[in-house]
């Protein structure tokens, strides 16, 4: 079944093609990557699904609604959490103060009763804190920072409550712009734990964008090629490898016909 | 020393007044990365609209106070919806000129309203000054000092804990961000301009109430300047503490050197104090280390 559909994509700055007519289905429950060289427009068809980019033709299904002129603050409480390719924490907060940032929209009371933070305002911020404390926490093992300022934790660790924030959101869908770039081996290798965890244990879906091929063929369960803002395939990760397209694309023509199993 | 005791006394409570006004400008900046520069003509524009409502509707000044606040929160509405929001990704110095248009507009709409004439505000609160022990302070002074930190503290909570506080801190923090928590960002825009408004407003109908309205006013706004650099331009903790500090300056200068100088010291002091601060802390006492200065 189908989460997200990008049909017809096309997005261009001032002439430049970012994207031409671009393609593809997310199904409900899988981990579909987003694969390509620099400047492919990966970052750009995240920013085109969460609503930061207006694609010029095509239209983007969430569940089977347009969503292409919806505002990037309503997708998200329709269920699409993001996480950023450089960090977009708040700096100033804790790192609980951040998670709970993401599950500001599950306080449902209204600016009246929010004032008031007795009575129901206070008692939904309560139950939420305990829900998060109790699961989000756990689950991406933060319990020993909770209280600790973001700034002050190591790079890995901040990327681990940036998601740990979008999770709060309990989005249907989760974007994820490259979440082990500039990972050290075993913060890359737990970051694919948590990913893989979280498809199991939510049944969140994921859409991510890694150049780390090891991790992507590793957790993914289709992958779609980019190239000059063109799909080249997609596919489960054995098929993407051997697509003759895509080794051309990674390694050039002439490396392509001695080297056809190559290392993508 | 009972006379540094004084000094010191008012100036505090001058200091609280311009703290509220200094945070006109940090609950704008906040959230939006913009420095109104029309903050002082806010200000004006709220104590003529409290001495209107006071004394030719003859309204008792408990409905006055919130029909300005309402009044305020239409001016910052309008302003950002009409004005700013069509200034959106336009660099930075484009929308502070805009601001400086602001300011000359509402200061020839209220000459143009209510005169050039220099008008008084009818006795709001109890003539008689507060005495505390040597200290005498004017009561004018004293209990607009009081309604001031009353509203500081709203905002304060308001940031701390409120919903709306907690979303308008993470706008101000990272816009892209911020949407993908789904929080509205032009919303928050049109809200942080509403505050902003209503606390530079609160401020006037203050001010005028201790010193009278004209509509030069706003150009107390000028002085609030400097509090705000020096406590950095987004933090409300900054804001009152830069007031106190330049209050009680201004204060102990005036009271000490003026009569030395033909005058003008009084005005002179909180810059100098500005000037030496931000040698040492060139991001203000307590303002995020990112902030443009401009």
């Amino acid at each position: 079944m189908k989460i997200l559909s990008i049909d017809h994509i096309s997005l261009s700055f001032g002439g430049l093609n970012v994207l031409s007519d671009v393609s593809f289905d997310v199904n409900q429950g899988e981990i579909f990557a987003i694969i390509g060289p620099n400047g492919a427009g990966k970052t750009s068809i995240l920013n085109i699904i969460s609503g930061f980019y207006r694609p010029e033709k095509g239209k983007v299904f969430f569940n089977g609604n347009d969503l292409t002129h919806m505002p990037a603050d309503k997708r998200a409480a329709l269920g699409m959490g993001r996480t950023f390719q450089n960090i977009a924490l708040y700096h100033g907060m804790s790192v609980l103060d951040n998670i709970k940032l993401g599950a500001h929209y599950h306080l449902k009371t209204g600016l009246m009763s929010a004032l008031w933070y007795w009575g129901a305002a206070h008692r939904e911020e309560m139950e939420l804190r305990k829900k998060i404390e109790e699961d989000i926490i756990d689950f991406l093992e933060i319990e020993s920072i909770r209280n600790h300022p973001v700034s002050a934790l190591a790079y890995g660790l901040q990327k681990r409550v940036e998601l740990a924030r979008a999770l709060a959101m309990r989005p249907k869908v989760l974007l994820m712009d490259e979440p082990v770039a500039g990972m050290n081996a075993e913060e890359t290798e737990d970051m694919a734990r948590f990913i893989l965890d979280i498809k199991e244990e939510y049944d969140t879906t994921i859409v991510l964008i890694e150049h780390d091929m090891k991790m992507i063929m590793d957790i993914s369960d289709r992958v779609l090629v980019l190239n000059f803002g063109q799909a080249l395939t997609h596919g489960t990760p054995k098929e993407v490898q051997k697509h003759p397209d895509v080794i051309e694309a990674y390694l050039g023509k002439k490396k392509a016909k001695t080297n056809r199993t190559a290392i993508i | 020393m009972d006379i540094f005791l004084q000094l010191v006394a008012s100036g505090f409570l001058v200091g609280g007044i311009y703290a509220l006004i200094a945070l006109g400008f940090v609950l704008i900046y906040k959230a939006t990365n913009i420095i109104n520069f029309a903050t002082g003509e806010f200000m004006m524009i709220g104590a003529y609209i409290f001495y209107s409502l006071v004394v030719y509707l003859k309204l008792s000044p408990f409905i006055g106070f919130p029909l300005v606040i309402i009044f305020a929160a239409i001016l910052g509405f309008l302003v950002e919806r009409l004005i700013l929001r069509h200034m959106l990704g336009q660099p930075n110095i484009s929308i502070i000129m805009v601001t400086i248009g602001l300011s000359s507009i509402l200061l020839g709409l209220a000459e143009i309203i209510w005169g050039s004439s220099f008008r008084s505000f009818p006795p709001l609160f109890p003539r008689k000054p507060i005495i505390l022990g040597e200290i005498v302070l004017r009561s004018n002074l004293f209990y607009g000092f009081l309604m001031a930190m009353v509203v500081v503290a709203v905002f304060l909570l308001l940031f701390k804990y409120a919903k709306v506080g907690v979303a308008m801190r993470a706008t101000a923090n990272d816009q892209m961000a911020a949407f993908s928590m789904g929080i509205n960002v032009k919303t928050m825009f049109t809200i942080s301009w509403a505050f902003g408004a209503i606390a530079a407003s609160l401020g006037g109908i203050i001010i005028g109430n201790i010193g009278g309205v004209q509509p030069t006013l706003g150009h107390i706004g000028l002085k609030i300047f400097p509090i705000v650099i020096l406590g950095g331009l987004d933090s409300i903790i900054g804001a009152v503490i830069g007031g106190f500090i330049v209050g009680i300056v201004e204060n102990l200068a005036g009271g000490y050197l003026d009569p030395y100088f033909h005058g003008g010291v009084k005005d002179l002091a909180p810059f100098v104090v500005l000037i030496f601060i931000l040698l040492i802390k060139p991001h203000g006492l307590f303002g995020t280390k990112e902030i443009e200065r401009l």
